[in-house]
């Protein structure tokens, strides 16, 4: 799953509950079963993730679409 | 659904049945094509059906007694359809060139035809072109028989002379001038015989005869009373020409069998002429009179006209009339398939989801279907077996499922009595999407009730419809379960209901419960005021679960007279209603065609609609139909605003259901009752365009305040350096919602908001 617009959102996004700028890791998602890396926005000292919105609405409802008809 | 199943689905779809004219013809022309051919002016492809079918195509467009023609629809609109002429233009107006047929290798079998009539000719075409090795004896000089009765001009020899030969070409050994006698029989070496000779005196093996001398003959075999003798043509018969070459050539498939010694019998059904099953509606067809005959015969251009009054008869009455069917371009016997095959798939993309999950399951299918195929049945079991075996995409009906659990959730819902009792004599049920479209409807339709039915209690929840539409058997029972625990606690109060939904539900669930409409309440009780006025003609709107409840029907249509408004019947009202395209949850899995399927509704009728399902109402006036609700009309003030206003959004439906409960209590137990949860402290602020969004993304206010709270409370967010926006997830239970914020004052403001069901190591 690539995406595309991770690089113009690097560098804006801060973690609310420690501070850190978020850095680019590959985070694991799944759905039904089955799981894919993905790289993503992550605040490294929490672990937590940052999802856009473009990917939410793209590529990752794609996805989802095409596993609940596997 | 299992094979056995299929067959029976896949056999009640007629629309792939011959018509009556391809069934009636002994030899199974196909007359649609042809016909439909000669209307495009193709004479050359008119011609190719034709010929692919019968052998001498000139001969028999010459000569046919047209049983086609029995049964023909258009017969009552103008008369039936001129088929042998037609067949005869497009013979006249194309190249009339037959193929030399491909031959089956050599066979050693040998087949002894007598008689060179139409039906010896034609066994003797079917056999030779098997491989077997075909001897025809002929009495007189020349081949034909009967033929050369015919004036010349109805049947010239020339015709007659090159059709046959073209079929002796292709290697029969002919010997004319040869009368087969008992003698001579013992000559000849054969291991099959065809006797085509017309009449049953000449009988030179002796067969068995009967009564009144003819030869016995199974009729469906053409066996005779010695095993390897057939007979047929018109020592069967009143002389028929296409009946002849019927004859030949379904005595030609036996002397194949008995030669290959398979079984003569065996899945030979409709071989002959034979009465289809496939019913043409003709209700709306136009009278058009056949083009006359010019010495039975058409110029091109009168053939055209001709071929074009053949209504090319199918049935197609249910893709008709839904919007659904159509959509998918087929009709239910392939859908049946279809559907079948994506439950068959394994380890593939069942394509078919969506189809499945589209239909409205209004039943108006087996309403015009002239053998009752009811694809929302169909749907409906099918969408049972999904769900129980894990099939169901999860996303398919989540969000009608949550918004039922949220209407029977403990804080939503409610059941309350009057007085210090803990029975009732009735219990008023308005139903869940009444009470959260119109809540202040609830109050006055309860005091309306309460003034003819003393005790009458009050439930607000949902019927479990959307459990059932969605194939959720279990949690539809459970739901059920949950009401009967109430229902038998309260006394077994009769049910007022509001909505023909729930009345669907509780009749099927609960069929000892007695129930009656509000309507009829009203009717018995001369509850509708009088004196009300609508401006503009109205239409009533049956909706769909009101199928065969006529009793409903007639209230609401006698409520309208009783209150003075003018109204009068769509043409598909009552029991052949349509669907609005909330059935069956047919909106969450394909908003596009529900879009079609309320443009249709709506474009019936310029009138404005009278309706008493407010989801109808609702989605009718979404798609800028000005619709009443009965209720509307008892209650309602500015009826011109009420029949154009949009309905709620689900966030404020979830509010309204909230609010009617509140009322309801004060007015029965009058007390107040705060319920307030705590991120509902939150104060949004988001612009129309946002909240039309999020109504399209399936996310809720309630969503969206609750994603704030979680971060406001716990720090877990995200912060731009460049707006100072705040970015934040929560995930209440197998969705994830994000919410894109600032605070503002007192008040929060969304940017966006959006969701994913992927789940996301770290949380989200
Ligand atoms: S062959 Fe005769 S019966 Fe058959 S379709 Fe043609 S006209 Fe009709
Ligand atoms: S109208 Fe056309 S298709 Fe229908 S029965 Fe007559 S010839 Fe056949
Ligand atoms: S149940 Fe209604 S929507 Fe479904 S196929 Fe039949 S008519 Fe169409
Ligand atoms: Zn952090």
């Amino acid at each position: 799953m690539s995406n595309p617009s991770l690089e113009s959102l690097k560098g804006q996004w801060t973690c609310g509950k420690c501070g850190s700028l978020l850095e680019v890791a590959s985070v694991n998602v799944s759905y039904l079963g089955s799981g894919y890396p993905v790289d993503l926005l992550v605040c490294k000292n929490c672990k937590r993730p940052l999802v856009p919105a473009e990917l939410a609405l793209g590529k990752m409802l794609e996805v989802e679409k095409l596993m609940e008809d596997k | 659904m299992d094979q056995t199943r299929l067959r029976e689905l896949e056999d009640q779809c007629i629309q792939e049945c011959a018509p009556p004219c391809a069934a009636h013809c002994p030899v199974h022309v196909d007359v649609r094509a042809l016909t439909s051919a000669v209307a495009g002016g193709d004479f050359q492809s008119a011609f190719k059906t034709l010929s692919k079918t019968i052998p001498f195509p000139e001969i028999i467009a010459r000569t046919c007694d047209q049983p086609c023609q029995a049964a023909c629809y258009r017969k009552t609109v103008g008369g039936d359809i001129q088929v042998a002429a037609l067949e005869l233009t497009s013979i006249q107006h194309s190249d009339h060139l037959i193929a030399k047929p491909m031959l089956l290798p050599r066979r050693d079998a040998r087949v002894l035809i007598i008689g060179g009539g139409l039906s010896g000719l034609t066994a003797a075409f079917e056999l030779v072109k098997k491989g077997y090795q075909v001897a025809l004896y002929e009495r007189e000089n020349r081949l034909g028989g009967r033929l050369w009765n015919y004036p010349e001009d109805q049947l010239h020899g020339d015709v007659i002379q090159r059709e046959i030969e073209r079929i002796v070409d292709l290697g029969v050994k002919v010997h004319t001038n040869t009368e087969v006698t008992p003698l001579l029989v013992t000559t000849l070496q054969f291991d099959a015989c065809y006797l085509g000779t017309g009449n049953s005196a000449s009988n030179p093996f002796n067969l068995l005869t009967n009564p009144d001398h003819t030869l016995q003959v199974n009729m469906d075999t053409f066996q005779t009373s010695q095993a390897n003798v057939f007979a047929g043509g018109s020592l069967l018969h009143t002389p028929s020409t296409i009946f002849s070459v019927s004859d030949g050539r379904r005595a030609a498939i036996s002397i194949d069998r008995f030669l290959q010694n398979v079984s003569l019998t065996a899945s030979r059904v409709n071989e002959g002429a034979y009465d289809t099953r496939l019913i043409t509606n003709i209700s709306k067809v136009e009278k058009v009179e056949t083009i006359p005959l010019f010495k039975a015969g058409y110029s091109a251009k009168d053939a055209i006209e001709e071929a074009k009054r053949c209504l090319q008869c199918d049935c197609m009455e249910c893709v008709k009339v839904c919007e659904y069917l159509k959509h998918y371009g087929s009709y239910p016997r392939k859908y049946v398939r279809e559907i079948y095959n994506n439950l068959s798939i394994i380890m593939r993309t069942r394509t078919s989801n969506k189809m499945i999950n589209s239909c409205t399951q209004c039943g108006l299918c087996a309403e015009v279907c002239p053998s009752d195929l009811n694809m929302g049945e169909v749907t409906h079991e099918v969408r049972q077996t999904m769900v129980k075996t894990n099939k169901m995409p999860p996303s398919a009906h989540d969000f009608a499922l949550r918004d039922m659990a949220f209407s029977n959730d403990p804080r939503v819902a409610l059941t309350l009595v009057p007085g210090e009792g803990s029975t009732c004599d009735a219990l008023f049920f308005p139903g869940c999407q009444l009470t959260a479209s119109n809540p202040e409807y609830i109050p006055q339709l309860y005091q309306s009730l309460a003034s003819a039915l003393p005790n009458l209690g009050v439930m607000l929840r949902c019927c479990g419809a959307p459990a059932d539409w969605s194939g959720e058997e279990n949690l539809f029972t459970q739901t059920m379960q949950e009401f009967k625990t109430q229902w038998l606690a309260l006394g077994k109060p009769k049910l007022v209901l509001a909505c023909t939904s729930c009345l669907r539900m509780f009749s099927t669930a609960l069929p000892e419960m007695e129930t009656i409409s509000a309507w009829q309440v009203f009717e018995e009780h001369n509850l509708f005021p009088t004196g009300r006025q609508y401006t503009r003609p109205l239409a009533i709107h049956d909706p769909c679960t009101s199928r065969h409840v006529e009793a409903w029907q007639d209230a609401v249509r006698s409520g309208l007279d009783a209150m003075g408004i003018v109204h009068h019947e769509l043409e598909m009202s009552r029991d052949l209603t349509e669907c609005c395209g909330y059935g069956g949850v047919a909106w969450l899995a394909h908003p596009e065609l529900v879009h079609d399927i309320l443009n249709r509704r709506a474009s019936e009728d310029n009138a404005d609609y009278l309706t008493y399902c407010v989801m109808c109402r609702d989605l009718l006036a979404g798609k800028g139909k000005s619709t009443l609700h009965l209720l509307d009309l008892v209650y309602g003030k500015d009826l011109d605003q009420l029949a154009r206003r949009k309905g709620p959004d689900y966030s404020q439906r979830h509010e309204n259901r909230l609010r009617a409960k509140q009322k309801m209590i004060k007015l029965i137990a009058e007390r107040d009752q705060p319920m307030t949860e705590s991120y509902e402290s939150y104060m949004l602020l988001l612009t129309p365009e946002l909240r039309a969004t999020l109504e399209d993304r399936l996310i809720l206010i309630e969503d969206v305040q609750k994603v704030i709270e979680h971060a406001e409370t716990t720090g877990e967010s995200f912060k731009n350096q460049q707006t100072g926006h705040t970015l934040a997830f929560y995930k209440p239970n197998l969705i994830t919602y994000w919410v894109e914020y600032s605070h503002e004052g007192d008040t929060w403001k969304v940017h966006n908001a959006y969701s994913h069901r992927m789940e996301l190591e770290g949380g989200a």
